[in-house]
């Protein structure tokens, strides 16, 4: 199936998502790799608010390449998200509904999707160029010190992934290579 | 004595630098649409067409394939018969690589120290660099740009010379069955086969650079190579771990001597954007 999701996302729109389906996103969202993960979920362990409201926004996974001359961003395919499983369930609890990255995820934070009503969302590694054509503007919202791995507030038209993990604890990385294991 | 001023050498690897993450090889390309042809998962036949629009795009557009530009590896074939003159050929590298990524735009991922401080060092030097003094007179620059994703999926173990051929299998589809959709498949999975243990780590690497429609020179290795990856395509990863046949592209072996209590095993997994330019000088 494919499906139109604008953010911010609320229960409603992930509720009719089912792993394996494409989703194409318009609207906010929000990057963040491995130490601004630290960083935010440092803020958040004290108390103190981070740099941008997480209700029902999205975190990309991405460290994107430099914009060259007349565009807004470099190359920026999706991380892996593994490195960032020991924070993503304090950032789904704090509101975050949608996490895009790829490989598969910690059941800690299957089970955080579960609980919080969130998905992730796999976007193809490698295929930079086709993600960067979809991200119309972007801004560094927090921690410049980090170079490619910055906070950068994107707007995003028809930015393409697979779901991934769905809010019912479903995992394409377990179901799909099971039918084609021999 | 053919003299070489270091100098000349800047702006080749700056070019080699933006090339390799701009142009994907002819190799990737059509391995990529064979396995189209055999592959069972709609998802995963949908990946693949992304990919390979992306290289498209990447090429059309001057953009880098992928936003992980990489450690600049650098692979060194210096003939003996060369007299580098004119400055630190070392330094020379670092600024070829320093200009590239510059005017490339392509993204700076170093960090200087890796574990306490991890301060971007902003250039995306020091590259790694290999050297080898070979005859003639020609000095030969390949640069391999490496990914961090991939890189992370690889490892070396010393193995017991008991372990056989059955225990080299096993342990590099084991490697990749653990990585899963980690490494950004389909793959080329570098193998190296003997020496020591950091022998053994480059041979995998050097693997990488032979082309994907290139066999393996020694049969009892095309043979071994040939196993494995039907073997690794049975695990049912797929393309970025959505499932299917196509989980790698390729298997390199590379084999060297080794001592008579050892048989060390590396195997460097690298993504589908599998990027080596070369120049010679």
């Amino acid at each position: 199936m494919e499906m139109d999701l604008t953010t911010p996302l609320k229960t409603d729109d992930l509720k009719d998502l089912k792993i394996g389906d494409q989703v194409f996103i318009t609207g906010t969202i929000y990057t963040a790799r491995d130490t601004a993960h630290k960083r935010l979920v440092e803020l958040l362990a004290n108390g103190d608010k981070i740099p941008f409201d997480p209700q029902g926004q999205i975190i990309y996974y991405v460290g994107p390449a430099p914009a060259p001359p007349g565009r807004p961003i470099g190359s920026a395919g999706p991380t892996t998200s593994y490195r960032m499983d020991p924070y993503a369930p304090e950032l789904l609890d704090a509101g975050i509904k949608a996490m895009i990255g790829k490989g598969p995820r910690d059941q800690s934070v299957i089970d955080s999707m579960i609980k919080n009503k969130a998905v992730y969302l796999a976007a193809v590694g490698g295929a930079a160029v086709v993600i960067a054509n979809s991200i119309k503007e972007s801004k560094i919202i927090a921690y410049e010190d980090l170079g490619p791995e910055a906070i950068r507030e994107m707007k995003v038209e028809n930015f393409p992934c697979i779901v991934a993990n769905d809010i019912y604890g479903n995992d394409i990385y377990r179901t799909e290579v099971e039918k084609y294991k021999r | 004595m053919r003299e070489i001023d270091v100098k000349e050498i800047i702006p080749i690897v700056k070019k080699l630098c933006i090339d390799s993450n701009f142009y994907i090889g002819k190799d990737v390309i059509s391995k990529i649409k064979e396995f189209k042809t055999k592959e069972e998962s709609p998802i995963a036949i949908n990946v693949l067409n992304i990919l390979l629009k992306n290289y498209e795009l990447a090429e059309k557009e001057n953009m880098p394939i992928c936003q992980d530009t990489g450690v600049a590896v650098c692979f060194v074939e210096l003939g003996q018969n060369i007299h580098l003159v004119g400055g630190d050929f070392t330094e020379a590298i670092n600024e070829g690589v320093r200009q590239g990524y510059k005017e490339g735009y392509l993204r700076k991922s170093m960090v200087d120290d890796p574990v306490i401080k991890r301060i971007n060092t902003k250039d995306n030097t020091p590259a790694i660099i290999y050297t080898e003094i070979v005859p003639g007179d020609k000095l030969k620059i390949t640069v391999a740009p490496k990914g961090g994703g991939s890189e992370n999926m690889s490892e070396v173990k010393m193995m017991k010379p008991a372990d056989g051929i059955t225990g080299v299998m096993d342990f590099v589809v084991d490697r990749v069955a653990r990585s899963g959709g980690n490494p950004c498949p389909p793959i080329v999975v570098g193998v190296g086969l003997g020496g020591n243990f950091e022998q053994s780590a480059l041979l995998a690497k050097r693997s990488l650079l032979r082309s994907l429609t290139e066999k393996n020179p020694d049969q009892k290795w095309a043979e071994v190579e040939a196993e494995i990856l039907k073997r690794i395509n049975d695990l049912g990863i797929g393309p970025q771990g959505l499932g299917g046949r196509t989980t790698a592209l390729g298997v390199h072996i590379l084999s060297k001597p080794c001592h008579i209590a050892s048989m060390p095993v590396a195997v460097n997994i690298q993504c589908h954007a599998a990027r080596h330019k070369s120049a010679i000088i």
